[in-house]
Order: structure tokens, then sequence, then C-alpha cells
């Protein structure tokens, strides 16, 4: 029995009359995937700031007198769980996988269009809730981003009455809200595809935000369960990971519980987490790389088949973060070399992705600097990577600023640039105007040589043994002058590249009205979201009927066909046949 | 393979490329309605939720530093002048394994568009749940009066006795109370007719989730009372 797709069942888009259940309570993808990202974008900011705040500290010690220990700590905190949950996989997912799914598998909009709102109210209410820690008693929790106990809900942690509660509360409220949104982009992905998209037809975008989702789905258990443990605790008085402690003097009432269990439950969420970033990066940097150098992306299948492998492995690799836990040597062996073979498919990606640029008829705008930017920026994240992932050499570097560096440029800023490029790519789907290409590429240049000046220093930070998440260096023998002076200039940098996003913000705003007119298709792409009849899309995507699809997302430089692009719903001719990469044709590939 | 033809159904390869090709072709991956397919997708996130609550708990019981106490001691109950322990969790467990049997029958009439045994079963299935959950909540009452376990202490042990059981019973206790009212909204629905133009998979859908409470039931009962 075939289902009817949302196509037929036109009754169940309630086209929106009054400017409330068009842009506030609305139930569209395209308006929620806004929604997401204008929200996303604004603690983005915030985190930015707080990013800036702590390298003013670091660079210039004892110059400002706002910023105490304590309030370090709570920087560091928020900087980092803003970054990760509340910015890029709201953005990535919520914003962006809302945005592309319907419209890249040709459906009229997300299966369950409701839920799909409550999603991101849910997720509004859980940012509320996090920017709510900031004006509590006590300020926000300063634990890290990982919330390690016992010491995350100790006397002596900042926020650790009110804050670590409205953090753990936040984040329980937002997986919550992915959990009704990533239901929606499953199954849309999986039941609602127009005709002919078959899965081996879908644009990689797709591919990373569906397996990415799949990853969230089942990682986010393990955050919720370690927040209500959490939680409990610390309201409660139970002890499931406060183990019997003196604190301040003080014998305390917990007794017998295991902080280890914590870290394990925690890394079971937080490595998955990683890709819940990278993968729909992946995808998505694919498809730009792809459309402006004109040519097929290089190995679709095994594009697909290493995203997936990617996702599985993610789950078996996490107590790499736990080697200075203490942990019996038969599981640092194991999980060490989980690790290293995860870097086997990733390399597969990273080579196809340079193949894609090989001969290709590169076009150098906006976009494609960023997505060219982001290989660079993930190969040296990546391999750092495979340095901590190896049991003998985390150990010396572990808690460092070379971790800081690793980390950042492998999960911050890479997946970051693979947004700028998203955002310049699709902008003049979402808003009809093309972005300031000058600007641009000032953005661009800023923000990919900032981004060295502030890292590749800090690499060197970390051989030095400076640790991370302090808050002054203070006299140590083992750290000279020269490290002092190295901070300075990070901060310089970090603070210029701060203040560069305002050219990018100032871009977005004006070429809203005064951009050019982007026309249908400016970028000759192939995928189904640039072929809807109206540019930007109208509700319900694509006027009476479906688009047909019948070929693969990457007819780029087809020879003989009349343009460099074929879209993916352009029917077959004799001249031009499908050319699905696993045609035996061989041109292809 | 002609990849001319847009729509892939009723081509067949051979052999397992078959089977992959006839997976990934176009429109839909799993011949069942969105909803089925989402509460399939849902039911697998919370199962890693009870998982790692189940993990969590063997943990805790395996490094915490009192003695466990003694399950078919603890919940044990005097009845009619004997000692019989474990009889109110058998109770429990065989009236939510009844009401699995209900929730399966008022999917078959329900498919069968008898509204009225649909409506009934569905009652008694709701019925059934509540009164798991109100057993429950005499089991929580005698451990917390009678016995002196708290989430934070126990007399007998170890005090993760009382937490992991407290959390993982209570969360499972509101998945079942969300169930009840999952259940008796759909049961009115159907008895109003909302779905006869839609057809019955609704039922089904929430069968799906009612069998799921009961089959995590089955799981806590072995982990808590028999280990
Ligand atoms: C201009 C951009 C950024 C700057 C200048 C910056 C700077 C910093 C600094 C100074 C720290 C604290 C280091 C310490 O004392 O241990 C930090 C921590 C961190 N940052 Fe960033 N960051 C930036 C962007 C990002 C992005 C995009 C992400 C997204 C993944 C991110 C994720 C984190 C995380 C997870 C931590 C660790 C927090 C913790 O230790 O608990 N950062 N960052
Ligand atoms: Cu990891």
């Amino acid at each position: 029995m075939q289902h009817t797709a949302l196509a037929d069942q036109t009754l169940e888009l309630h086209d929106p009359h009054s400017f409330v259940t068009k842009y506030i309570w609305s139930q569209d993808h395209k308006v929620i995937a806004i929604q997401y990202g204008l929200t996303a974008v604004f603690v983005g900011l915030v985190a930015l700031v707080l990013s800036g705040l702590m390298r003013l500290q670091l660079g210039f010690p004892d110059t400002f007198d706002f910023i105490t220990p304590s309030s370090y700590l709570q920087f560091v905190t928020m900087h980092g769980m803003i970054m990760v949950i509340y910015l890029l996989t709201a953005l990535l997912l919520g914003g962006f996988g809302n945005y592309l799914i319907p419209l890249m598998v040709g459906a009229r909009d997300m299966v369950f269009p409701y839920m799909n709102m409550l999603s991101y109210w849910m997720y509004l209410l859980s940012v509320i809730i996090l920017m709510a820690s900031f004006f509590v008693p006590g300020g926000p929790t300063g634990a890290g981003w990982t919330l390690y106990p016992p010491q995350a809900i100790l006397q002596g942690t900042p926020g650790y009455d009110w804050g670590i509660i409205l953090m753990l509360v936040s984040l329980a409220v937002f997986i919550v809200a992915f959990t009704m949104g990533g239901l929606n982009y499953v199954t849309t992905v999986l039941q609602a595809r127009t005709r002919g998209m078959t899965l081996m037809r879908m644009p990689l975008t797709i591919w990373g935000i569906f397996t990415a989702t799949v990853l969230g789905l089942l990682a986010f258990p393990a955050l919720l369960v370690s927040a209500i443990m959490m939680l409990l605790d610390k309201i409660v008085g139970t002890s499931f990971f406060m183990p019997a402690l003196v604190s301040l003097g003080e014998n305390l009432d917990y007794t017998g519980g295991s902080p280890v269990l914590f870290q394990h439950l925690f890394w079971f969420f937080g490595h998955p987490e990683v890709y819940i970033v990278a993968l729909p990066a992946f995808g998505m940097v694919s498809d730009v790389l792809a459309c402006h150098a004109r040519k097929n992306i290089f190995g679709y299948r095994m594009m697909v088949w290493a995203i997936v492998a990617i996702g599985g492995l993610s789950f078996v690799v996490w107590a790499h973060h736990m080697y200075v836990s203490g942990m019996h040597p038969a599981f640092g062996f194991f999980f060490a070399t989980t690790t290293l073979i995860i870097a086997v498919p990733t390399a597969i990606k990273v080579y196809n992705w340079v193949l894609t640029l090989w001969r290709g008829n590169i076009h150098l705008r906006v976009p494609m600097l960023f997505a060219i930017g982001f290989i660079f920026t993930f190969i040296h994240g990546g391999l750092t990577g495979l340095f901590l992932g190896n049991v003998t050499i985390d150990l010396p570097l572990s808690d460092t600023y070379f971790v800081v560096a690793h980390f950042h440029m492998v999960m911050g800023v890479s997946p970051i640039m693979v947004l700028f490029a998203a955002i310049y790519h699709w902008y003049p789907l979402m808003t009809g105007r093309m972005l300031n290409d000058a600007l641009g590429k000032a953005h661009f240049w800023l923000t990919f040589l900032g981004t060295y000046a502030i890292y590749l220093p800090m690499h060197y930070l970390g051989f030095l043994g400076v640790p991370r998440r302090y808050f002054a260096m203070g006299s140590t023998d083992f750290i000279p002058e020269s490290a002092l002076s190295l901070n300075a200039s990070i901060t310089v940098s970090a603070l210029i590249v701060g203040a560069s996003q305002l050219i990018f913000l100032f871009n977005v705003f004006w070429s809203l009205r005064h951009g050019e007119k982007a026309g249908h298709n400016p970028w000759g792409a192939t995928s189904l979201e640039w072929q809807t009849p109206d540019v930007p899309p109208h509700h319900g995507n694509w006027g009476p009927e479906l688009p047909t699809v019948y070929r693969w997302a990457y007819d780029f430089s087809v020879p003989g066909a009349s343009h460099d692009f074929i879209p993916q719903n352009e029917p077959p001719d004799a001249a031009h046949p499908t050319s699905d990469e696993h045609d035996e044709r061989g041109g292809a590939i | 393979m002609d990849t001319s033809k847009p729509d892939n159904s009723g081509y067949t390869e051979p052999g397992v490329s078959g089977m992959v090709a006839d997976w990934a072709a176009d429109k839909q991956a799993f011949d069942m309605p969105w909803g089925k397919l989402m509460m399939w997708i849902f039911l697998l996130s919370d199962t890693f939720i009870f998982s790692i609550f189940l993990t969590g708990y063997m943990n805790v019981r395996l490094s915490a530093t009192d003695n466990w106490p003694n399950p078919s001691e603890v919940f044990a109950l005097e009845m009619f002048g004997h000692h019989l322990p474990l009889i109110l969790i058998a109770i429990m467990t065989f009236v939510l394994i009844t009401s699995s049997g209900t929730m399966a029958m008022a999917v078959n009439f329900a498919y069968r568009r008898d509204r009225r045994k649909t409506v009934l079963l569905m009652a008694a299935t709701a019925v059934l749940g509540a009164s798991f959950v109100g057993m429950q909540a005499f089991e929580w009452t005698k451990l917390i009066v009678d016995e002196g376990v708290r989430p934070w202490s126990n007399p007998m042990g170890a005090a993760q006795f009382g937490s992991t059981f407290f959390m993982i019973t209570g969360f499972h206790g509101m998945h079942v109370t969300a169930g009840v009212i999952y259940l008796s909204i759909v049961a009115r629905r159907v008895a109003r007719g909302d779905y006869e133009q839609k057809g019955y998979a609704i039922v089904e859908i929430a069968g799906l989730y009612w069998h799921f409470v009961d089959l995590v039931w089955v799981f806590i009962f072995a982990f808590f009372y028999l280990w």
C-alpha cells in the first residue's frame, strides 16, 4: 500500500493568513528554520562576546577588574556550552535541517509541521532558561562545559546552587526540542521524498543532516539521563555521582556514588555530539564544493558510506576523552584503536573533497572560499586529533591549550566555516537577494587568517604545558615570558576576528534590501531547492505539482549538455541520458 | 540499472542488491504511515534512555560501598497470614501484560472498524494501566512509610537502592501515566468517529507505545526484583 504523499493532501497544509500565523506561530518549515537560525545566531553572539572577555583576561592579565577568577570560569562554561549546543547544533539541524530537508527531497513541508513548530518554541524556552542563569544569585555555572561532578554541584564552584540547576534544566528542555524536530527530519527524509528521489540520489547535505539527526536521537538520551541524575544529586540529595567527601572542612551527606559514571554518560553523548555538528557540515560543504567547482562530487557513494560509517563508529570512541581519568590499559587500547579507525572514513572524505576540486572549473566566490577554508582548518584539526587519540601522547597534552587548539580547529572553526559557506550559498534562496561580494571576501579573509593567528600559537602554548580553564598563569617556572606576549597577540587577533563578524552581520541586514536581486538559481545549482517556482519558495514549496527527479544532484559540466549543469528534475532525453554515479557509462566518476 | 525511469516501483533486481534498491527507492523507505514510523523512531530513542538508566543502575549498584538489600525481602507482603515475596510485583506485572493483550485486541477491532469494541478494549487497557500506577503508588508508600527508604538514604543498606528505585520506576510510571492519558484521548476520538476518514492507524500507533512501556517494565522487573 502506498501512503499518500503530502502533495496529495493539500488539505493538511493550512495556508496562514495573518501575520502572526505566518511569521510567529508558523508551521512552515522555512519560517521555523529562520526562527531557529536567528535565535541561534543571537546566542552565538553572546558566546562570542564571552570568548572576547576571556581573551582580554588572558592577553592582558591584571587589567580588567570586572573579570574575576569565578567569572572567568563562568565565561568558559557558558561559551563552550552555547557554542556547541545552542549555536552549532541548533543552527545546523534546526536551522539548515529545517530549511533544506523538505526543499531538497521535494516535499511540501516536514511530515508533522505542528510538532516542528513546537520544537522551535521549546528551543527558545531552553535558551531563555539558559540566559536566565546570568541573572540568578551566584550567576551561571562555572563547572566547565563538561559539568563534571562532584565539583559541578559543590560549594566553591561558581553557580553551584542556581546556575547548575538552570543549566541542567535548559539542557533537558533542549533535548525535548531536539527530539521533536529530529523525529520530523528523520521521518521526512525516509518517507516523504518526491517521485524519483531515491536515497542514493539525495544530495550529501541531506545525508549528513539525516545521519546527524539519528546520532542525536541516540546520543542525547545519555545527556538527558545524566542531567536528571545530577539534578537529583543536587536537589534531592541522592548520590549517583557523588562519593563520600569532605568539603570546606565539612563531611557531606553524600556516599558511595561514582563520578566516573558521569564521565562515561557525558562522553557517550559528547563524542557523537562532535559528529552531530560535523556531519551536516560535511554534507553541506560537499554540495557547495561541487557546485562552485562545476564538477560532480568525487566518489558520491563512498561519501555516503563514509558518513554512515563515521556515524556508527562515533558511538564506540567516547572514552578517548577519559584517558586521564584512569582506565584499564586494555580499554585504553580499545578506545585508541577505534579512534584511529574513525580517521579512515574521515580521510576518505577529505581526499574526495580535494579530488572534487582537482581540475574543476573553480569559481572563487565567497561560499567557495569558505568551503576551501574549511578543508584547511579541518585537515589541521583532524591531524592534531590523531595525536590526541593515542593514550601516551594524550596524557601529557590533556587539559592543555593543545587540546583547546585542537577542538577549536576541528569542531569550532570548521563547522563555522561551513555555516558561513552555507549562509553565503543559500542566502539568495532564502531572501531572493545576493550578499555583497566585496564585504563577503573581506569577511572571509579576516576570519580565515585570524583563525590561524588565534589557534596556531595555542598549539605551542599547549606543548609548553599551559593548562586550559586557567584564569591566569601566575609565576610558573616552566612558562617563559614569551608565552605572555604570545597570549597578548592571540587576544588581539581574537578581537579582530570577533569584530570582523560585524561585517558579516552588516552584510546580512544590508543585503536584505539593497543586495543584488538573485533571480532564479544564481549559482547554477542542480539540487531541487533551487528549482522551486518562486524565489524565495512560497508556503508549500512547489506550486500545484511536486517535482519529479530523474538524476543525482551532481550533473555538472556534463559533456554535450546545453548548460554546465542539469537540474535533478530535468527529464532525460536521448542526447544526455541521466548519470547517477553508479551508471556503468563511467562518465560520472 | 535503468535510472531514467522516475518511479522504480515494480523494478526488481535479484538478491541483496535488489533488497537495497527496493529499500532505497523513491518516496518512502518503509511501508507504513508517517506517524507509525515516527513512533518507532521515538521508541528507539526512548529505548536508549531506559537502557542508559539501567546501565547507570548496574554501575551504581556494583560500585556502591554499602550492602545492597535483598529485593525479595524488601518487596514481600504479608497476605492472609502468609509471607509472600514479590507478590505485589507479580500482580503488577500480570496486570500490565494483560493490558498489552487488551491493547492488541483493540488494534485488531479498530482495523475492522468495530468502534464500540475498540473503545471498550482501549478503555480496559487504560484502566489496567491506571491500576498499575495505583499499585505502584501503594508500593512506594510502603517503602517510604513502613520501611523508611528515601531517595537519599536507606536503613537497609546502600542509599543508591532507593535512589535508583525511585528514579527508574518513577520514570517508567510517568510513561505509563502518559500512556493512560494518550489512550484515553485516542479512545474518545475513536468513539466520536474522528478517524472514519483517515483510518485507524492511530490506534496501532498508540498500541506500539503501550507495548513498549510494557516491555520496558519486563526489563525493570528483571533487573530490580530478580537480581
Ligand atoms: C572567535 C572565536 C573563539 C574564541 C576566541 C574562543 C576562545 C575560547 C577560549 C579563550 C576558551 C577558554 C580556554 C580555557 O581557558 O580553557 C574557549 C573554550 C571553549 N570553546 Fe571557544 N572560542 C571561539 C569559538 C568557539 C567555537 C565556534 C566553538 C564551538 C565548538 C567553541 C567551543 C569551545 C569549547 C567547547 C570550549 C571549552 C569550554 C570548557 O573548557 O569548558 N569556541 N574558547
Ligand atoms: Cu571524542
